[in-house]
């Protein structure tokens, strides 16, 4: 069949909401863009542990601990379940990671910011997973049948990220007036990045026509961002704490909340590999893959060796 | 492509409770079946998903082509005479 009756034919399964499976002819660019967004997306689970792990050891209390440690795992988990949809797309695992550390392929810049109190640790959940979970929702329904079958699973999971996130705020915003002032501050800190974890405004997006037509995105990332804010204002403003924009308010006639102008030089400055940790995050993930080698080898030779030692008895 | 010996890749599949058919539930990379079988612990189950695991090296699955979909599929399309509903019956004869 023609390649161009082939792109019909694939255009229609997607249109008729028919989920395309790794085996099910392609157009080269559909594989390519899934490529690179799965990827990066496996990326920013794996480095998202790293500010947060920071954390582990001054926990508050052990029940605090036991919760962040839960939470970092689901983040391995969440890592692993899109390495492997990544897989089924035709590359190694060992490719995409090689990409990662060699920096052509991205992360999400919100892991690039530093956590510098306990507060972070809430505001993270609260906020940043609360931008990944409104980002993540539709991609359950993402055409590709992969990466729809991780995202199920992922957003199940991540709910309890965000809610845990939040009751650390609720426990620093209702405590001494020190703690009061680390929650404000940690929202001070990340509610910008968070706002851009939606990418740039729809008239500079790249790649969003493209990707809204093979429904591997389901909403524009202004929508998106949008229905994040008017979310998370009310949330703020409950636990007593303040929105850092001077400009934000509510519009009584649309029902939304008009917030000001994000600073884009800062988000692609962050993304151009300047921010405050980007060369920590990937030293860090670079160190851990060398420094984990001999394990993997070891693993493997292990195995072989079982392997060898099986097949022997079963001979004699 | 790398050239280092890689661990293989293998196929997970979870028996939610007794009584239910095991279900794939993704796959992952691990040295040999043992592993493979405490790594879909870690990764698959943290939260009561399972009873029962499977995993079987990916390699060692074979699949139907899509492409011979319609050769294989399509013939049971038109044998509606396989389904219940097919036949009328009168309805004196109460269930059946």
């Amino acid at each position: 069949m023609a390649e161009k009756d082939l792109e019909k034919i694939f255009q229609q399964k997607v249109d008729d909401e028919i989920k395309i499976e790794p085996k099910d002819w392609m157009p080269e660019d559909y594989r390519k863009t899934l490529i690179r967004q799965i990827s990066q997306h496996a990326h920013s689970e794996v480095v998202g542990m790293l500010p947060e792990a920071n954390w582990i050891t001054r926990a508050p209390s052990l029940q605090r601990k036991l919760i962040l440690l839960a939470k970092i795992q689901d983040e391995a988990g969440h890592g692993l379940y899109l390495y492997s949809a990544t897989e089924t797309l035709g590359v190694e695992r060992d490719d995409t990671i090689e990409d990662l550390h060699s920096g052509k392929a991205k992360y999400s810049s919100i892991f690039n910011y530093p956590t510098l109190t306990w507060a972070d640790i809430g505001a993270i959940g609260w906020l940043v997973d609360g931008a990944a979970i409104m980002n993540q929702v539709p991609l359950c329904r993402c055409s590709y049948g992969p990466y729809s079958r991780a995202m199920i699973r992922v957003c199940k999971e991540e709910s309890f990220h965000q809610r845990q996130g939040y009751s650390i705020m609720l426990a620093m915003a209702n405590g001494t007036p020190e703690q009061k002032r680390m929650a404000q501050d940690a929202i001070n800190r990340w509610w910008w990045p968070a706002l851009m974890m939606f990418g740039p405004n729809d008239a500079d997006s790249a790649h969003s026509a493209q990707s809204m037509k093979w429904k591997i995105k389901r909403f524009s990332n202004d929508e998106l961002r949008q229905r994040f804010v008017d979310m998370t204002v009310p949330q703020c403003h409950l636990l007593g704490c303040e929105v850092p924009d001077a400009d934000l308010k509510f519009n009584e006639d649309t029902g939304h909340w008009e917030f000001g102008e994000i600073n884009w030089d800062e988000f692609w400055n962050v993304v151009k590999g300047n921010g405050r940790c980007n060369r920590e995050r990937i030293r860090d993930r670079r160190n851990a893959y060398k420094e984990g080698e001999w394990v993997r080898e070891a693993a493997m030779a292990y195995a072989e060796k079982k392997r060898k030692r099986k097949e022997a008895t079963q001979a004699a | 492509m790398s050239t280092k010996k890689n661990w293989p890749l293998w196929e997970v599949f979870i028996r939610s409770k007794a009584g239910l058919a095991h279900r794939h539930a993704g796959s992952l990379h691990a040295a040999d079946a043992e592993m493979a079988l405490e790594m879909a612990r870690d990764v698959y189950t943290r939260r009561n998903e399972g009873v029962s695991i499977w995993v079987v090296e990916s390699n060692h699955i074979t699949a139907s082509d899509p492409e011979d979909k319609e050769a294989l599929f399509e013939p049971s399309g038109d044998k509606i005479y396989r389904h219940p509903t097919f036949y009328d019956l009168p309805d004196e004869v109460k269930h059946m």
